[in-house]
């Protein structure tokens, strides 16, 4: 099903920061959701995860979706391993021979037993994506994704998300066109 | 987690220095006057007395005594605090309703709680309810200003995850309140100690180190007060090494 977002408005203290916003998501696609810094990109995140109201509009989602997410920040539990977050995430569901083959793709087959805090933001990131493939999810929002990612880790982890998300739907917010594949455009 | 600053250490030199002091004093006490040596024992004396109290079946009975019902009274303060701190932290009507009781609690001099209590309780459960009461505000502040220093931010992650509250209280609350409960708790087994001491000196349960003090006082037998305010000490700072050591290797297992 797809996703529809009719006449969506969000202000903060009397200054817009959404106005008047519609499009819709196309389901099993990728959709990215272009504007500047500052156009509301990520609260239009974080009202289709449920975190925040809008002030105005409707968003018509599938029926009992699961929301799977890398958010604006890498929101990690600094003190946990990479598989010791995963584990947070998944709980029991968690396989441990996929997640560790999704950390080798993304470049993080050598961290076990090394907590967070003491990892590079570009890894952070990069464990924050596999968090979001690894959960079940029928929605995938992803707020600027590789931040702090050089062009490689940058292709590679686009790579990830492509062959983990097929059939899905995917909601990509950024400030530039990811590396590559065939997504649809919506400009804020 | 954070431990004491070398600013507050005590070094040994410094307290063979007031060890000098006090036997000097005494050594001036008992040459001024004909009994003076009972009016301030000397720290040798002390340590003597002590040492032939530790000989006895009964010191060791009164310092069981007075632990079981001081630790006990800080493990109940301690549970119960946390408890209506998690209910207080989810519920703003709770928050509310303790807040005057919290605030009463620290306000109140120790010594009218003990009264009033030995109105209605007998004297074995009075330091077990006093060392709960001494417990209960800062823990329960403590504990309550840790769930609220938890990252929001996580906290939307593990909705947006459909994270179970279980998981949520070991990966989020857990590590967010630890190192608050552990400054409560360091503060709180003081006061117990004190509080607790001071309870069975008021209501004198038999067979514990407050009733051993006042017999001490009533018979003027001052190296046995030296001795036993030593013990009282001594068990004080026992179990608050052990008990945040159990803080400590419980955060040290969560990766803390």
């Amino acid at each position: 099903m797809d996703v529809h977002i009719e006449h969506l408005c969000k202000a903060y203290d009397g200054k817009p920061v959404l106005e008047n916003v519609s499009f819709t998501a196309a389901a099993g696609r990728v959709t990215c959701i272009m504007a500047p810094s500052g156009r509301g990109k990520t609260t239009l995140l974080r009202i289709l995860l449920g975190l925040e109201r809008a002030d105005s509009g409707t968003v018509t989602l599938p029926e009992h979706c699961r929301w799977s997410a890398v958010f604006q920040e890498d929101r990690l539990l600094e003190h946990l391993d990479a598989m010791g977050n995963l584990r947070f995430v998944l709980g029991g569901a968690l396989d441990g021979a996929a997640a560790g083959r999704l950390l080798a793709e993304l470049g993080l087959e050598d961290t076990a037993g090394k907590p967070v805090r003491e990892f590079s933001g570009g890894m952070k990131r990069r464990l924050a994506l596999a968090r979001a493939l690894l959960a079940p999810f029928d929605l995938l929002a992803l707020d600027e994704p590789f931040t702090g990612l050089d062009g490689d880790n940058r292709e590679r982890a686009w790579r990830c998300v492509l062959d983990r998300t097929a059939g899905r739907t995917v909601l990509l917010v950024s400030h530039e066109l990811p590396p590559a594949g065939e997504v649809d455009l919506v400009r804020l | 987690m954070k431990k004491s600053t070398a600013q507050n250490s005590i070094r040994p030199w410094a307290v063979l220095f007031w060890l000098l002091v006090w036997q000097g004093a005494s050594m001036i006490f008992a040459a001024l006057w004909p009994n003076g040596h009972l009016l301030l024992a000397s720290p040798i004396s002390a340590a003597v007395r002590l040492g032939e109290l530790a000989r006895t079946a009964a010191f060791w009975r009164a310092v069981g005594g007075s632990i079981a019902h001081i630790f006990g009274g800080f493990l109940a303060g301690c549970t119960l605090a946390a408890v209506l701190a998690a209910l207080s932290a989810r519920w703003r009507l709770v928050r509310e309703l303790l807040a005057p009781l919290a605030a009463a609690v620290k306000a109140v001099p120790v010594v009218s709680f003990i009264i009033l209590a030995l109105v209605w309780l007998d004297s074995r459960s009075l330091p077990l309810f006093i060392s709960a009461l001494m417990v209960f505000p800062p823990v329960y502040l403590n504990v309550l200003a840790g769930i609220a220093a938890a990252d929001g931010r996580l906290l939307e992650m593990a909705r947006v995850f459909r994270v179970p509250l279980g998981r949520r209280l070991t990966g989020i609350y857990l590590p967010a309140v630890l190192p608050y409960f552990r400054s409560a708790v360091s503060l709180a087994l003081g006061l117990c100690w004190k509080a607790g001491a001071a309870a069975e000196v008021i209501g004198l349960p038999a067979g514990t180190i407050g009733e051993r003090l006042y017999t001490a006082k009533v018979y003027f037998q001052t190296p046995d007060l030296f001795a036993w305010t030593a013990v009282i000490v001594a068990v004080s700072v026992l179990f608050e090494k052990l008990f945040l050591a159990l803080v400590d290797a419980l955060a040290g297992k969560a990766g803390l």
